[in-house]
């Protein structure tokens, strides 16, 4: 079905004889199936680790489930996105790097002020609770 | 002063020695875009954290969601992602209707997707869990919806497509489009992942 047989690749290399730049986001029939197997495997086990209560432990649950979903954007990134350090001359690895600095910042930083702000908020007492709005 | 006068018998020189691409450049140009909206989904997964535990004593994510639902959501979007794949392959191939049929197969998956999403919100807001119940159900309802909302754009942009290639075939510009919505749809895949993983998974554990 999507092997690639050489007439038609040379068909293919013919049709876009002008264009190099196609390195960037063209997978094999191969390539895109390993991704899909992996993110199978890589949603289902934290499904079952919720779904099955495995783990007694919620940090390690959350630790795992986190751990999870960090390799299964990386699988995504490579198999179905194609991201790799050459295309477009290295910019959209660049583009990539930077969002993910600004994403950094932006979710620790927010946790970070946001929890300080509530820790050290007045403790509430049953007087103030009546007059709240 | 230095002598300025050029020699004018030798070949000019050019230093973009290949022409330009019009497709490279509309890849970075798209994938630009896509990160910027990775930005928007960075901050409403920050305002997730920071208020997803304000419950204002009404119902928790424990209460409220059915993982089983959200395992067949996830499965539907990453189907949708091989099928997608499957399509580029095709259009590779200069494959037109196995190209539409593949499409139309990720259309159907990504509109179960939305249909199961709005199920979904339909039974919260009725069991009185809408948005404006407590501070949580404001942050989760804007988070999945602005996912929700992509998911419907996407599959807006891929009906036109289809009709665009049946109508005028595989060709360049169409080749273009497709493959900018390849990286679309395989970034709202990737959105996807944080969505279940943080808000459902996490959300259930406690």
């Amino acid at each position: 079905m999507t092997v690639e047989t050489p007439a038609r690749e040379d068909a293919h290399q013919a049709h876009h004889g002008h264009s190099h730049g196609h390195q960037a986001g063209h997978g094999s029939f191969k390539s895109y199936m390993t991704g899909f197997v992996l993110s199978i495997i890589l949603t289902a086990i934290p499904f079952w680790l919720v779904m099955g209560e495995v783990f007694e432990s919620k940090t390690v649950t959350v630790s795992l489930i986190m751990i999870f979903a960090a390799v299964q954007i990386v699988v995504h990134m490579i198999y179905f996105l194609h991201m790799n350090t050459r295309s477009e001359g290295g910019w959209t690895m660049m583009a990539l790097i930077f969002t993910l600095v600004i994403v950094f910042i932006a979710l620790s930083g927010s946790l970070w002020v946001m929890h300080h702000l509530n820790a050290n908020m007045m403790t509430m007492s049953p007087e103030m609770m009546k007059n709240m709005p | 002063m230095t002598d300025t006068k050029f020699d004018t018998s030798e070949q000019p020189q050019f230093f973009l020695e290949e022409e330009h691409h019009i497709e490279s450049s509309t890849n970075l140009g798209f994938w630009l875009y896509l990160m910027s909206d990775c930005l928007i989904f960075a901050i409403l997964f920050a305002t997730y954290a920071v208020v997803g535990r304000n419950y204002a004593a009404g119902p928790s994510p424990a209460d409220l969601f059915d993982l089983k639902l959200v395992a067949v959501n996830t499965a539907m979007l990453l189907l949708s992602s091989i099928t997608y794949g499957f399509a580029m392959l095709q259009m590779e191939r200069n494959a037109k209707t196995e190209t539409l049929f593949w499409l139309g197969i990720t259309g159907l998956f990504g509109l179960v997707f939305i249909g199961l999403e709005l199920y979904e919100f339909m039974h919260l807001i009725h069991e009185g869990a809408g948005p404006t119940r407590s501070a949580f159900l404001s942050a989760f309802f804007t988070l999945v919806g602005t996912h929700g909302l992509h998911v419907t754009f996407g599959i807006i942009w891929l009906v036109t497509l289809m009709v665009q290639v049946s109508m005028h075939g595989l060709i360049e510009a169409n080749r273009r489009r497709l493959m900018c919505l390849s990286m679309f749809w395989h970034f709202l895949d990737v959105i996807w992942i944080g969505v279940f993983s943080f808000v459902y998974l996490i959300g259930v554990t406690g």
